[in-house]
This record gives structure tokens, sequence and C-alpha cells, in this order.
């Protein structure tokens, strides 16, 4: 019997310290498994640990012979805590606990933390309730952001680590993957990865609204920031022409605009937790089905395609660019205006009135109001994006709940499966039970007697006949518990009848 | 069965194969899926194909193209509508037209099919000016290129209604149903202007036709009747729109708004001239 079982902390139950001080790198992982899986003492067949900026988890399957789902008639059956009773009570509480505790003390051992630290921090899912979990995990449900789609593809790194490790079985390869078919399906059914939730992509989503071709478009920094920063390394991503940064000082222009150009080079490396959680909220859906990996091979491939061109220019140049530039991202420091409704109005006649958006991200303001009243100049402050932000994260929080739904129709198929599994090892068991009774019966009354040889065979015979005639009806049964209305039941019911559960303990 | 009802029963079947894009338009404007709009494509080519093949059989019957009365003429412009927006389709890109070109379609076509069709009394008394080939020529032309121009002119129309919608969205920041289902201010805008260029040269080659076929039969180019001073002030409406837009940059709200101005009395000058002044072309509107 497999029992599934995921312990964890995330982003809701543990403050970032607390993470930072359980996360597992690759390497570190794939110790880790070697040596959970390799442990003899413990009874886990299969293990996977899944660890990023904002959770850190390990789901594990125990070959607890003392099956938790008898428990289950235990206690809604009759209290029938006779013979076996010492056994399954002492798993009763968390089902493997002893597993679980295994696992909580090796993470602690591991990570060279005391469990006290850690242990009210973290959750321990059993059976159906861990299968949930993964599932609502990988369908990035239970993000930060709810329908970032970068974690289906760190969940798909976690389980190559585990399958490379040979740390994944039967159980959890089945369950990983359904785990990534529900979360295709979740962001195809739902519009849980729709709409931009952080405001830098909010930025990026207008000006797709405004402009057909971003890769024709040139875009001016006013000042640096890291929001404003991050929206123009997305607009680089997207390809646009050309970037000019206009900085009070000259040179620290110029080092923005050094670090824009040799972007590709940064890319991926030394960036800190929180950018990156950033960019994963507000990737949008268009490659939700590209892993995190795939993802940067794009981006890559899109850099070496369009070399970026960044400038540094003198901040007095902004308003001679403004003839030149369609996209205007400002975050100085300034406390007036760096922009006026009148030098743009001007350099709209010049502009021959191509579209022009603002968007401005300082506090207090960068950018004069009333630009937005000109005709083709558009406008936006921090406030107007973080409206649109909140209006679409409500937008995905309503598609969430479809997408739960999803979620549990296909925990209830994932249950119907692990039944199955039971269903075969139960049936040899009982198999082998009664042919061992038989043999050894018929072993002794062969013994006592004095037959020839071709008596012998008959009688043998006649018993392998009788085995195969008592067996067949209940081999049938169970063969099709589909059909019954509690599986479970009736498999615990059979593992407790021929008492098979504790068969290897005698 | 006659030609004639035949040709009326492929007119009604093309009708309700342009109410089908119709509505596979609509549930692309719902579901925004692709293929809903490639449905409604489609559909819009099949209809197109037999409202043709109607118009190619009235034609035969007649002996020339039947523009000759209200329902004939709503044919006609459904017929260079549907073809001016395949056209203008497959060589732009410009999809999201249909939203606005298969309900026009659908409006245009029921009002023919609803109309009765009154040929004139003196059956084609064209033809007796027709026997001089050569005017046949002009007319014929005249009256495609005529279509064909408002035909585009409508789909700039549609594109600029759509580009003000969208405009008010992101200006007002205000994003309501349009916002997602709308493509970007620069592709609408960039829509209406090709329509335009197509409608504004398809509009001048056939005023020029115009003038020449009435040289032809009246002897003279211009007969000061209200529905040439009226085509003169359309076209010079566009002609103004396609300067400015040139010369100093008019884009956006203010050429969206343009177009649409330029489209109602375009309507005004085929339908509402004929209805509320009179003047020759009087058939048409029987």
């Amino acid at each position: 019997m497999s029992e599934i079982t995921l312990i964890g902390l995330n982003h809701k139950t543990a403050a970032v310290e607390l993470r930072e001080a359980l996360a597992f790198t690759a390497e570190e992982s794939a110790n880790a498994l070697k040596s959970l899986i390799g442990n003899s003492n413990n009874k886990i067949k299969e293990a996977m640990i899944f660890s990023t900026c904002n959770r850190m988890e390990i789901l594990f399957i125990s070959s607890d012979k003392s099956c938790r789902a008898s428990q289950s008639i235990c206690s809604t059956g009759s209290s029938n805590n006779t013979g076996s009773s010492d056994s399954s009570e002492s798993t009763d509480n968390t089902g493997s606990s002893d597993n679980t505790q295994v696992v909580i003390n090796f993470l602690s051992e591991y990570k060279k933390l005391p469990v006290i630290r850690f242990q009210d921090s973290l959750y321990i899912y059993n059976g159906n309730d861990a299968v949930r979990h993964i599932f609502r995990v990988a369908s990035s449900l239970d993000s930060m952001i709810i329908g970032e789609p970068q974690i289906l593809g760190q969940v798909k790194a976690a389980y190559r680590l585990a399958a490379l490790n040979k740390s994944s079985g039967v159980v959890i390869n089945r369950l990983m993957h359904k785990a990534f078919s529900i979360a295709k399906k979740v962001r195809r059914e739902t519009g849980i990865g729709d709409n931009a939730v952080s405001i830098s992509y909010a930025a990026i989503e207008l000006a797709n609204k405004i402009f057909n071709d971003l890769s024709e478009r040139c875009v001016m920094l006013l000042g640096a920031g890291e929001m404003a920063e991050l929206a123009v390394e997305h607009l680089i991503s997207h390809g646009v022409k050309k970037i000019f940064v206009a900085n009070r000082t000259f040179e620290n222009g110029v080092l923005l605009a050094k670090k824009f150009n040799g972007i590709k080079a940064v890319y991926g490396s030394n960036r800190s937790c929180a950018i990156q959680e950033f960019e994963h909220s507000s990737d949008m859906v268009q490659d939700s089905d590209n892993n995190s990996r795939n993802n940067k091979d794009n981006f890559s491939k899109n850099r070496e395609k369009d070399i970026v061109n960044a400038e540094a220019v003198r901040f007095e140049e902004r308003e001679r660019l403004l003839q030149e530039v369609d996209i205007i991202i400002s975050s100085t420091g300034a406390t007036e205006y760096v922009l006026t409704a009148a030098q743009v109005k001007k350099s709209m006649i010049f502009r021959k009135n191509r579209p022009l958006f603002l968007i401005d991200i300082a506090v207090p303001r960068d950018i004069d109001p009333k630009i937005n009243k000109i005709d083709n100049a558009y406008l936006y402050d921090i406030d107007d994006l973080q409206n649109i932000v909140d209006d679409n994260m409500e937008e995905r929080k309503k598609e969430a709940l479809k997408g739960e739904r999803l979620v549990d129709e296909a925990v209830i198929k994932f249950e119907k499966w692990l039944e199955n599994l039971d269903v075969v090892p139960t049936i040899v068991a009982i198999k082998e039970k009664i042919e061992k009774i038989i043999e050894s019966e018929t072993e002794k009354t062969l013994n006592s007697l004095n037959l020839r040889e071709e008596e012998q065979d008959a009688i043998k015979r006649m018993a392998q006949a009788i085995t195969n005639k008592i067996m067949h009806d209940p081999i049938q049964f169970l063969k099709n518990s589909g059909n019954h209305r509690d599986d479970v039941f009736y498999l615990n019911a059979a593992r407790e009848i021929f008492n098979i559960n504790n068969m290897n303990g005698d | 069965m006659t030609l004639d009802n035949i040709e009326r029963i492929l007119s009604i079947i093309a009708a309700v194969t342009y109410t089908a894009s119709m509505a596979a338009y609509i549930f692309y404007l719902f579901k925004q899926k692709d293929e809903f709009q490639n449905y409604g494509f489609f559909l819009i080519c099949v209809g197109a194909a037999l409202h043709f093949l109607g118009v190619c059989l009235e034609t035969i019957m007649m002996g020339t193209l039947p523009a000759y009365n209200l329902q004939q003429t709503l044919s006609i412009a459904a017929l260079a509508l549907s073809g001016t927006f395949i056209f203008l389709n497959q060589k732009f890109n410009l999809k999201i037209l249909g939203l606005f070109a298969s309900p026009l379609l659908v409006i245009i076509m029921s009002a023919s099919i609803i109309l009765p069709n009154t040929l004139p009394s003196q059956p084609l008394f064209l033809n007796d000016l027709g026997l001089r080939s050569i005017s046949h020529f002009w007319l014929i032309s005249h009256i495609v290129m005529i279509f064909t121009g408002e035909a585009a002119l409508a789909l700039a129309c549609g594109a600029g209604i759509l580009y003000l919608i969208q405009e008010k969205a992101i200006k007002e920041k205000k994003r309501g149903f349009f916002y997602k289902r709308l493509p970007s201010l620069a592709l609408l805008d960039n829509t209406s202007y090709t329509s335009i260029i197509t409608g504004f040269t398809m509009l001048t080659a056939g005023l020029i036709t115009g003038l020449i076929y009435a040289k032809n039969v009246w002897g003279t180019f211009l007969s000061w009747d209200p529905k040439e001073i009226w085509s003169a002030v359309t076209w010079l409406i566009y002609a103004a729109l396609l300067h400015g837009r040139l010369a100093s940059g008019w884009r956006g709200r203010k050429s969206a708004i343009m177009t649409i101005i330029g489209f109602a009395v375009l309507l005004f000058t085929l339908f509402g001239v004929n209805l509320f002044i009179g003047g020759h072309h009087q058939s048409f509107t029987k």
C-alpha cells in the first residue's frame, strides 16, 4: 500500500528567512533524495523535493505495510481494535507518521536547523490532501501571485531531478504527470493566467494595446528605479528598437544603458529572488506550456536577434527626444514635473501625431497629468497601473475558483487510480496466501498417505483446482471494484478478512 | 424553376450564410477563440461566392449589371462589401473588421431580400443607349468601382468606430468589455487608413468613369444634378481627410471621427439624395 505524504512550508506559513534556511539547491536536492531513498531504516519508496523562493516541499511515498486506509475501516466500521490494534494505533494520527517524523528529522539534520524552529510553519498533507496540494501548486492556485506560469516549469524541474536520481516511482510518476496535465488544463480552461498582475507588465500590456508592433518603437527612460528598469527589461524582451536613458547624472545613465546592453549576459544569473518572483508573476500566459528553461532560451534567442540598443543621453535632451520616442517611462526623484503639457503638445506637431505612451512610475509624479488630454498621448501614472493590477488580480481570483473545481475532479480520478493500484497486490497476496496454505496442507496429507505418483498428482491437481475455484469470485469482485460504491472499504475488508496486512509482520 | 427563382434562392442562402458568419464573429467577440474568427471568414467567403453566382445569373438575364432598383442596388452593394472585405482581409490581415462587415452584410442583404424586385417598367431603357457598347462599359465600370469604393469606405468607418471605442477605454482608463477584445489602436488606425486609401481610389475612379459615361450619354460631364454635387462633397471630405493625414498628421481620433462623418455623407449621397432631393440615378431607390 502506498501512502502519499507531503510536508512543506510556503510563503503563507513561513517567513522568508525560514524559507531561505530550508531551501534546497538542485545538488542538495539530489543528495537529499539519494539519502532518503537509500536509507533502509525508513520505508520511503519514492520522494521528490520541490524548492523555490516561496516554498519548500518534500513529497514522499511510504511503503507502509499497515495501510492507512485500514484505519478508515477501524474508525468508520466499528471499534474493532483487536489483534492488530497496536500497529494501527501507532499510525493513527498522521498516517505514516513514523516516516513523516523521519523526514522532518532528516530535514532538520540536513539543513542543520532544530525541528523546533520550523515545526510550527510546516504543513503535513496525507493521501488526497497531498494530491490536491500538489495539483494546486502545479496549477499555480497556491502561488503568491495566482496564475503565475513559472511554477509549472519549476515543478517539472523538480520532478526531472527526482526522476534522474531514481527517487520517483510508479506513484510519483503518475502523480506528477497528472499534475502537469491538470495545470495545463487549468491554464487553458480558466482565465487564471490572463491579464497582467504586476505594474511593469500592466504597462507593457497597455503598450501592446496602443502600438501594433513594439519592435518598431523607441523608448525613453527618465531617471531610474527598480520598477522602471524592470519595465524597460520587459520592453527589451519584446524587442523594442532603441532605448534612450536620460538621467540627471549622466554617468549613471551611461551605467544603466550599459546594463541594458549587457542584459543578455546578466539575465538568469545574479538575480535576487524577489526580482525573479516579480518577473514570474508578470510573465504572461503566452508561453504557459514552456518551462522556465525554455523561456530563458526564448529570451536569449530574442536577445540575439534584436541586439539591445540602449544609449545614454543628457537629461536636457529629453524635450528633443520627445519627437523621436514612442514610449516614455519616468521614475525620477524630481518634485516638479519633468515633462509638461506644453512640451508634449509642441512635440506632437513634429511627431505628426504619432501616438505617445507615457508611464509615470514616480511619486510625486513626474509627468504633467494634463498630458493625457492631448490627442494621441496616453498617460498612465502608478495609481492607474495599480488599479489595473488590482482589477486583474480580482479577475484571477474568480478564475481560480474554476481552477479549484478542475483540481477537485482530478483528485477524485487520481484516487481511483491509486485504489486500483492497490487491487493487484491485494489479489496477488490473497492468492499467494491461499496457495501456500493448500500447498502445505496437501503436502502434509500426502506424506501421511502412501500413494502412487499419479494419485499424488491427481490430488495436487484437485488442490490447485480448489484454489482457483475459491479464488475466482473474490478476484472478480476485487477486479471490478470500480463498480462498487466504496472501493477502499471492500479492498480493505478483503485484506482484513485474509489478514494480509500483518502477513509480513509474522 | 426559372433562373429568376434560382437567383433569389441563391441570395437567400447567401444571406443565411452571412448571418451564420455574423454569429461566428459574435462568438469570437465573447469567447476570443481564433477558430470562430476563421469560421466567420470562411462563411463570408462561401456567402460571397453564392451571392456572386446569383448576381451573375441576374446579369445574364438582364444583359447588364443588375443595379436598376433598390433591391438590386443593395444586393450589389452587399456583394461589393463582402468582396472588398475578403480582399482587404487577405491582403492586410484586418480580421477584426469582420465584426463590423458581417452585421452590415446581414442588414443590407435582408433589406435587399425583403424589398420587392420591381424591374423598371420600360424594360432596360438603357439598352437603347447600351447599343453604344462603349457607354455600357463606362456604366458598368462606374457601378462596380463606386460600390467597391463605398464598401471599402464602409469598412474604414467600421474601423473608425472600433478605434473610438478602444481609444476611449485607454484614454479614460476604463477598460470595459471591448478593451480586451479589440486589437491595438495602431492596428485599427492602419486598417482604417488602408481602407480609406482603397476606397478613395475606387471612388475617384468611379466618379471619373461616371463623368465619362455622362459625357457619352448626355453630352456633358456635369449637369449639376444634386447627386453629382453630393458626390463631389463626399469626395472632397475624403480628399481632405487624406490630405490632413499625409500633410499634418491627422491620426487617431480625429481621423476616426472624420471617416465616420465621411461615411454618413456618403450614405446620404447614395440614398438620401434620391429620397429627399431627386435628380438622376432615380431608379436606384425604387
